[in-house]
């Protein structure tokens, strides 16, 4: 009991104290979080759209395959990535590996059977004659889709939200493709991770809770927003 | 309103691409967890990066992977613990570079009541061969760190295979197996940096030091720039040099954890 009442304790003091260290930390989690879901937006989105619009053979199959990548451990993408980006690997000229910009890679790849799935099902519940009726109205295809998305908004933020959530909170990528560099790639789960192989437990898990706090301000924003 | 969010947004994202920290010169220096958890490095690696106006991004992983990655050419230096292995590494032609940085030793540790009645004898050997009779668990790293390297060689020294269920390979970090030795009122060898981190929150005893099997030397080396010719030398060199030299080594001596000193130089 104690030792969960010090970490909230710790954690009040450190949100209070503005440590460099668990700022820096914070900004690399959100920053890359952030744009790992912007990239996975503009690829998973039109994934789970085409997915639910289109009829052809192969669908089911695609479907199924995309719900199976949901379930791709964190450790096996990082692994994937890391003989990519490494020296010896086919993008090892471009000298990514440790870097945000490889961090990010990784969370792209893991966030968008996320957003892709969730846009799908949320084009198989919308009314689809939105289409039709913009069809009708002489709009092209690609207009008739933003028409779609507009109706489906809500299903799409939920769809970013989780993606993000996903991504902010996975540690596996993080470490593997980021080293875990401190001041560089050192996000808020890596930094748990590190204070907990040092036996700070009690630093590491209010370091859990100043992640937990920033991933409610998000969503606080995103929820604004929604309510818009 | 909406406009007003999406360019804080774009503004945001375009900050998050330029990271706050001035880009000076990074070397990569690939190294165990030891010398990155005890917080030797944090003293190290500031006056050298002042002095050369550049910045060390440390990757702390077991001295396995810490040698892979100086093998694939991902990282320009490594600082590792597990003499043989270093060795071959330089045989085989993917170092240019090794030197004796610094040296401590390993630590036994095993439960207060000490079940399998290894206290009672000085010997490393007897010790290891008590405790796999005993069948009182041993949590191995498993994990081909410089410190499950050098707990095969204690088994072998003592003439046994570790295996059955008392032996558990955990496949974690040190401090995470001392943890689990804890729990489990079970035996360990650990590095003396990270037992000291801990000795505080486990009731876990030193069982033998001092043996000179528990030697523990810590070797620096430079990635061969021939092998990969990105390996940034001159300033991996000048690392190498500023380690070895009188200031390197008297921080080395000088740090300190718990009131213990941690780290020798030869």
């Amino acid at each position: 009991m104690n030792y969960l009442s010090d970490s909230l304790l710790a954690a009040v003091a450190l949100i209070l104290s503005f440590d460099r260290e668990v700022q820096l930390a914070v900004w690399t989690s959100l920053y890359t979080a952030a744009v790992a879901i912007v990239i996975a937006a503009t690829l998973g989105v039109p994934i789970g759209l085409w997915l639910g619009l289109k009829r052809f053979s192969g669908r089911r199959v695609l479907i199924t395959l995309l719900n199976t990548l949901m379930a791709m451990p964190t450790v096996v993408i990082g692994l994937v990535l890391f003989g990519l980006f490494s020296r010896q690997g086919p993008l090892g000229e471009l000298g990514l590996l440790f870097t945000p910009v490889a961090m990010i890679a990784g969370q792209t790849v893991l966030a968008i059977p996320i957003v892709a799935n969730y846009v799908l099902a949320c084009v198989n519940g919308a009314d689809q004659r939105v289409i039709d009726t913009a069809r009708t109205l002489g709009a092209t295809q690609f207009q008739a889709s933003i028409q779609l998305i507009k109706e489906i908004r809500f299903g799409v933020m939920a769809a970013l939200i989780a993606g993000f959530g996903r991504v902010i909170g996975e540690v596996g990528v993080a470490m593997m493709l980021g080293g875990n560099i401190r001041g560089s790639t050192r996000t808020m789960t890596t930094a748990i991770a590190l204070e907990t192989s040092k036996g700070e437990f009690v630093f590491g898990l209010s370091l859990g809770l100043v992640l937990l706090c920033v991933a409610l301000i998000v969503n606080l924003f995103l929820n604004m927003l929604q309510q818009r | 309103m909406v406009r007003l969010v999406s360019i804080g947004l774009t503004v945001f994202f375009m900050c998050g691409l330029f990271p706050p920290v001035a880009a000076a010169e990074r070397l990569r220096l690939a190294t165990t967890t030891s010398t990155e958890v005890s917080g030797l490095l944090a003293e190290l690696l500031p006056p050298f990066e002042q002095a050369n106006d550049c910045k060390v991004d440390v990757i702390a992983v077991g001295t396995g992977k810490a040698l892979k990655l100086g093998e694939s050419g991902d990282v320009d230096v490594v600082l590792v613990h597990a003499r043989s292995q270093e060795d071959k590494f330089m045989a085989d032609g993917y170092g240019s570079d090794r030197r004796d940085l610094m040296y401590n030793d390993f630590v036994l540790l095993g439960p207060p009541h000490d079940p399998a009645g290894a206290l009672d004898t000085s010997d490393l050997a007897e010790a290891m061969s008590k405790i796999a009779s005993s069948k009182v668990s041993f949590v191995s790293r498993g994990d081909e760190s410089g410190t499950h390297v050098r707990e095969l060689q204690l088994w072998q020294a003592a003439g046994l295979v570790p295996q059955g269920d008392w032996y558990l390979e955990a496949g974690r970090g040190m401090g995470e197996v001392i943890i689990m030795a804890n729990e489990r009122q079970g035996y360990t060898l650990s590095d003396r940096g990270t037992y000291l981190a801990f000795k505080d929150t486990v009731d876990l005893k030193r069982v033998v030091a001092g043996d000179e099997r528990l030697f523990n030397p810590y070797g620096v080396i430079m990635v061969n720039p021939a092998r990969h010719p990105h390996v940034k030398k001159d300033l991996a060199r000048k690392f190498l040099d500023f380690l070895t030299s009188e200031e390197g080594q008297g921080l080395i001596n000088g740090f300190k954890m718990a009131k213990e000193q941690l780290f020798y130089t030869h």
